[in-house]
């Protein structure tokens, strides 16, 4: 067993794991986190995408041990304050879900890409997020939630309100 | 699904992993970002005594100017690779083949050490490495040693590193004044390995092609350096018929896989369109 701490949304948390336990598993097992979902295991549908330190990772393919120091953001993390985060909105608003089990990972990938490209185009978007499949097929909404967040939080940056 | 059972070591210096791993045996497995490993072990493709992360020794990250070439560490990042000035300004196409790997999750903990001793043929990174004349630079109980990119790739998998050596550093000569470069995949869905993928990087001079690197991705079981098609170009007239003519050579030396991607005549087909794809967009042509 090896001993690991990490900051799980915004809560420490110390414990010994064994060193083939994934993160995803670390989350939902263990710390009861299991608004990350396992969509695929096989590092393709990014359904279990988490924040690594603010970047995005697929939670399934690393290893518990790996994240010892990290702070992890995952969806249950993501709303402040009680306000959900712009891109929680906009998925709800525009429809960006239809099962929902995607949504966690789209949402952290779109925190991402946003974050590396505050203003994308719809292209740009489609290839940001092509590490996260929709089984639903549901695109076309999910790109219009990620353009409507972007937009949202772009207005807001400007109006010194928020970020 | 869950990795086997396994151990567990996480040493903060070259040396120190070095010594685990010869105390390990041949039994224990290096992991750099886990992207390929991770899902290996996941699927029980493998059974590794112990995994020596190397994630926790700084000194394998970042890249670094050394004159005629810069260095590359082997545990940068992918995503901190296609970012880095160094890499951008002098191996342009890297961080243009970089780009294309696997998709940002994926990007965020794959490194490039990792991909090139993996060495899949239908990994992008190898051919860039072949293409450049890069220099692996790798260390073991015996020291320190350099492989050229030529010899590092042996076979499916397999690469000139002992199992008790670790990839260091990569050196790649630099390519700056009039180089120009372009990363051609071609898959079938997003994030998907490359079918086949062609690294071209052209020097055009006063009209003409004055030299050019072409590197292929899964033609082989190894990377293939297309030099029929850097030789048609050297010396000609930058334009399409150069081009064209050229492309025809790409699948010279090639032994493509037939796999679900595609059957061999297919990928030596592929390979001649691409290769034009690639040369014409890296040296601005059409």
């Amino acid at each position: 067993m090896v001993a690991v701490t990490m900051m799980v949304d915004g809560v420490a948390c110390s414990d010994e794991v064994e060193p083939r336990l994934l993160l995803a598993h670390y989350l939902r097992d263990r710390l009861g986190r299991v608004g990350t979902p396992i969509g695929c295991d096989t590092t393709n549908c990014g359904a279990c995408t988490v924040l690594l330190d603010g970047e995005s990772v697929k939670s399934c393919s690393v290893l518990a041990v790996q994240a010892h120091g990290a702070a992890i953001t995952t969806i249950q993390g993501l709303a402040g304050d009680g306000a959900w985060h712009p891109l929680q909105r906009a998925f709800h608003d525009n429809h960006g879900l239809q099962c929902g089990y995607c949504t966690p990972g789209m949402i952290l990938a779109a925190v991402d890409l946003l974050r590396r490209n505050p203003d994308p185009t719809e292209e740009e978007i489609r290839i940001g997020l092509e590490g996260n499949l929709c089984r639903c097929t549901g695109y076309v909404n999910i790109v219009r939630s990620v353009r409507a967040a972007a937009l949202e939080m772009r207005e807001s940056a400007t109006s010194g309100v928020g970020r | 699904m869950i990795p086997p059972r396994v151990e567990y070591a996480a040493p903060d210096s070259v040396a120190e992993a070095v010594s685990v791993l010869a105390e390990a045996g041949e039994d224990a497995k290096v992991l750099a970002g886990g992207q390929s490993l991770l899902p290996v072990l996941r699927l029980r493709m493998a059974y590794p005594s112990v995994l020596v992360d190397l994630g926790r020794i700084d000194g394998l990250r970042g890249v670094r100017d050394e004159g005629a070439s810069i260095v590359v560490g082997g545990m940068t990042r992918h995503s901190d690779v296609i970012d880095d000035p160094l890499v951008r300004r002098h191996a342009a196409l890297l961080a243009a083949a970089t780009a294309t790997v696997a998709d940002p999750q994926v990007r965020h903990r794959g490194t490039f050490g990792g991909a090139l001793a993996h060495a899949d043929p239908a990994g992008d990174l190898p051919a860039v490495a072949v293409a450049l004349d890069a220099e692996m630079v790798a260390e073991g109980p015996g020291g320190r040693r350099t492989i050229p990119a030529s010899e590092f790739f042996l076979d499916y998998l397999q690469t000139a590193l002992d199992p008790g050596e670790i990839l260091c550093e990569v050196r790649i000569p630099k390519l700056d004044d009039g180089w120009s470069a372009h990363y051609e995949k071609f898959s079938r869905t997003a994030q998907a390995w490359a079918v086949v993928g062609v690294a071209a990087a052209v020097r055009r001079s006063n009209g003409t092609i004055a030299e050019a690197r072409v590197g292929l991705t899964n033609m082989s079981t190894t990377p293939v350096r297309a030099r029929g098609v850097e030789a048609a170009l050297t010396g000609k007239p930058a334009d399409a018929a150069t081009v064209a003519e050229a492309a025809m050579h790409a699948g010279e030396g090639a032994n493509p896989p037939s796999d679900l991607g595609g059957q061999a005549d297919y990928r030596s087909h592929l390979a001649t369109v691409l290769t034009r794809r690639a040369l014409s967009r890296a040296a601005h042509i059409g």
